[in-house]
């Protein structure tokens, strides 16, 4: 239906290009595995802010609960690592051998019936992706059907989250409390915690996050994408113009909460634990602060947010160990501040322009290639989509 | 600076003609060079050696883990003023685990890849020191834990130097059930790992003893409505409420157990806790506890010359307003025991330190006297205190001798 140079314009390539550059090949080549595997951590988050560009810049639906399908992706891959790192013979100390130690704590003596599949991979690799998915999608039936939105959306969202958390940490025979699944040491007889692993770990965090970012990008330039734009300023027009909007809605809240899913298991396998921490309403929050500083509007910006912000944690709080949230304050603050639409947006209004500039003193013209129209109802150039999207509501 | 080290240089050269056992000992202390002392590359050189302290002094936990950061300090300074450690000054490198669990992890490693560090005093709740323990194991480092907690973990790579579950509540129980005729008990805590593992030992054995317990009920972490306890508490008429509730919640709970007409200091029931600290009445209230009494290895009004000394001390470098709870006293002896540890080694290498820390003992202590037992916990005795008004334990009973820490109690499962 589209042509790849529609889903791909030049502009487009070339960010891809340079990111790509930028993390498979700078980033290796300039740090040692120890921040390698940092940079591999904050990737998974851009995961998480890649979705809710989706969701949240296009579609306008803003989640304070991205955290769930995080941290569900996540546990599912915990659960698996748990359960090989629970070999009887490495549990022979506890009076159940066999089963995850913080069970034995708390006077399990069988598996939970749940925890049963996870032994296989291939069950784990499904339920990591579809366990959150499912979720968001009944989440999205029950909410955007009823035609809940807005603000009512974020907060109930928010009170999934919390209740998520509550759950997780009331019931710790099942899922390990407020400790989380701790001391994930193989992933199929390979060791996890070597350098050598965490390289390549860093890799597959890649190519997943590329795979994402072209599903992104392929929505975005689709006839999809446009649809959201539209849903997000005119919902009712969009409604009346024939199409179901909550149909949308919940599509584009499953990629997110697919998304995220994908960057919680990636998080698992890197960091070597899973805790409710990451399900609860401080990261969602701050998840869409990642998101936010980025741009909201700019898949490319998300991926720079993610890094950017966590990087700046790290480097704060090593240098001022006392004071470094408040350096974040300042951080998020002046963004917000000076740039509404995130840093992605320096790049589009001071960045831009001034490149164009010089390729018109040059004499050469800026080519505008004419776009083919695919959707008799949307008379905007993907440009002009663009423009329309600055100007974005919640 | 070089001068007088050139003079020592020739003082022990003269030492060494004249009797080769001194000298000896005296180059391993004074001259030995950082790669005799170091095999593993970690940062040390011959003046200084790199540790870490890695607590929460943002979030939630800052308010409790404060006070052990504080102790770690003073304990480190003490030590340099008296010479450091092998004739080499500490400096410490400090990083916020934000009491989030994940950055931890995160810092520890950075503190054992990147900086190198000869240890790391640090963590404070369970799920902080579960989150590290892996990358302590991974890189061969080496943890001096402060906190009381719930046992059920013996790693190469930790030195416990608060108590184990069963020193605090063994002695605790015997205490009430010979001194105060207690026969029936109401077991109540957070809903976390610490509390249901004491609560665990506590109810195997309160039954070993022959006696009754009436209920044990938990409620999550920074819960604040404990009125149908107290109601359920009152009508089961137990000899003792054996409490075990953490953090903000305590302020709840002490605050409607005296509104619901339950006056502690007349002991019908009698309040038994193991984790209220001089730090928590600060938040809770003298005047709301005042009568309860509570089972833990320090107290800071104990009247001996190390605490004397140690109370001192602490106020001098942190404020006179300053309160000093059991925690925070475990996390001085840190250093100490580690300062112990690496001189006996001759090393800064953490093998030899591990090989070295059992039979480590601590004559100084603030509370007295410990010892690093084989299994990484402390040899130490449990005191008993009871609150009062102005937020300070008066110390009633000391064990005779010192609790043996067993992390893994085999009857008590």
């Amino acid at each position: 239906m589209n042509s790849l140079k529609q889903i791909f314009p030049k502009g487009d390539l070339i960010a891809f290009a340079i990111l790509a550059v930028l993390l498979a090949v700078v980033f290796p080549l300039a740090m040692d595995v120890f921040r390698l595997n940092l940079v591999g951590k904050y990737l998974t988050y851009a995961f998480v802010a890649l979705g809710l560009v989706l969701c949240w810049g296009y579609g306008g639906i803003l989640s304070l609960g991205q955290g769930i399908f995080f941290g569900l992706g996540g546990y599912c891959m915990a659960m698996f690592l748990k359960l090989e790192a629970s070999s009887p013979e490495n549990t022979a100390i506890q009076s159940t051998p066999g089963i995850p130690d913080f069970m034995d704590w708390n006077q399990l003596t069988e598996l939970p019936w749940f925890w049963e599949p996870f032994h296989s991979l291939s069950f784990t690799i499904i339920a990591v992706m579809l366990v959150p998915t499912v979720f968001a999608f009944f989440i999205g039936l029950a909410m955007f059907k009823r035609r809940v939105g807005g603000v009512y959306f974020a907060i109930i969202t928010q009170a999934i989250a919390a209740i998520l958390t509550i759950l997780i940490i009331g019931q710790q025979g099942y899922t390990g409390g407020v400790n989380g699944i701790t001391d994930l040491r193989t992933f199929l007889g390979w060791d996890i915690r070597t350098d050598s692993a965490k390289v390549i770990l860093y890799f597959v965090n890649l190519v997943l996050l590329f795979t994402c970012l072209v599903i992104a990008q392929i929505i975005r330039k689709n006839k999809l994408g446009r649809i959201l734009v539209a849903m997000r300023g005119r919902e009712e027009r969009v409604r009346f113009s024939g199409y179901d909007v909550a149909n949308f809605k919940i599509f584009v809240f499953c990629i997110g909460a697919l998304f995220a899913a994908l960057g919680g298991a990636m998080f698992t396998l890197q960091v070597g634990f899973m805790s409710p921490t990451f399900v609860g309403i401080v990261p969602s929050i701050e998840m869409v602060i990642l998101c936010a500083v980025g741009g909201r509007l700019s898949i490319f910006g998300a991926i720079y947010g993610a890094l950017l912000v966590n990087f700046a944690k790290t480097s704060f709080s090593e240098s001022f160990p006392e004071l470094w949230l408040f350096a974040m304050g300042a951080l998020f603050i002046s963004v917000v501040l000076f740039f509404p639409n995130g840093l992605a947006s320096v790049y589009q209004d001071h960045i831009v322009p001034r490149f164009k500039k010089r390729f018109k003193k040059q004499g050469k013209p800026v080519a505008v290639k004419p776009r083919v129209q695919t959707a008799k109802n949307q008379p905007n150039t993907t440009e002009k989509t663009d423009d329309v999207l600055t100007g974005g509501t919640l | 600076m070089t001068t007088t080290r050139g003079i020592t240089t020739k003082v022990s050269s003269v030492l060494k003609k004249l009797a080769l056992p001194i000298a000896l000992s005296l180059a391993a202390s004074n001259l030995a060079h950082a790669e005799s002392v170091n095999t593993t590359g970690l940062a040390v050189t011959d003046d200084t050696v790199k540790v870490g302290i890695l607590h929460s002094v943002t979030g939630t936990m800052a308010i409790s883990e404060t006070g052990s950061v504080q102790a770690e300090k003073l304990a480190i300074e003490q030590i340099n003023a008296m010479g450091g450690v092998l004739g080499r000054k500490i400096e410490y490198i400090q990083e916020d685990g934000a009491s989030d669990w994940p950055t931890f992890a995160e810092k520890s490693k950075k503190l054992l890849v990147n900086d190198k560090v000869a240890a790391v005093f640090g963590c404070w709740t369970s799920a902080s020191r579960k989150a590290v323990l892996p990358v302590f194991e991974q890189y061969n480092g080496m943890l001096y834990y402060p906190t009381f907690y719930e046992g059920l973990e013996q790693s190469p790579n930790v030195i416990y130097t608060g108590q184990e579950a069963t020193q605090q509540i063994l002695a605790g129980i015997d205490w009430v059930v010979k001194n105060k005729g207690a026969k029936k008990f109401f077991l109540l805590g957070s809903d976390y790992i610490w509390p249901r593992t004491a609560n665990k030992i506590a109810r195997k054995h309160i039954e070993k003893l022959g006696l009754k317990v009436s209920g044990e009920e938990y409620y999550p972490l920074g819960h604040t409505q404990f009125n149908s306890v107290i109601n359920k508490i009152k009508l089961k008429k137990p000899d003792v409420i054996y409490a075990i509730v953490v953090g903000g919640s305590n302020v709840a709970f002490y605050k409607q157990l005296k509104a619901a007409g339950i006056d502690m200091t007349k002991e019908k029931p009698l309040v038994l806790t193991i984790s209220v600290t001089e730090d928590e009445i600060l938040g809770i209230g003298g005047e709301n506890i005042e009568g309860a009494y509570a089972a833990m290895k320090y107290f800071q009004s104990m009247e001996n010359e190390n605490n004397k000394a140690f109370v001192k001390a602490f106020k001098e470098r942190w404020g006179d307003d300053i309160v000093i709870g059991d925690v925070t006293q475990a996390a001085y002896l840190g250093p100490w025991l580690w300062k112990a540890a690496v001189e006996k080694a001759g090393s800064f290498d953490i093998d030899k330190v591990r090989a070295a820390s059992p039979g480590i003992e601590l004559t100084t202590a603030p509370e007295g006297y410990v010892r690093i037992h084989e299994n990484h916990h402390l040899w130490s005795k449990t005191r008993i205190g009871l609150a009062k008004k102005d937020g300070q334990y008066d110390l009633i009973y000391e064990t005779d001798e010192l609790m043996e820490p067993n992390p893994f109690p085999v009857g008590y499962k």
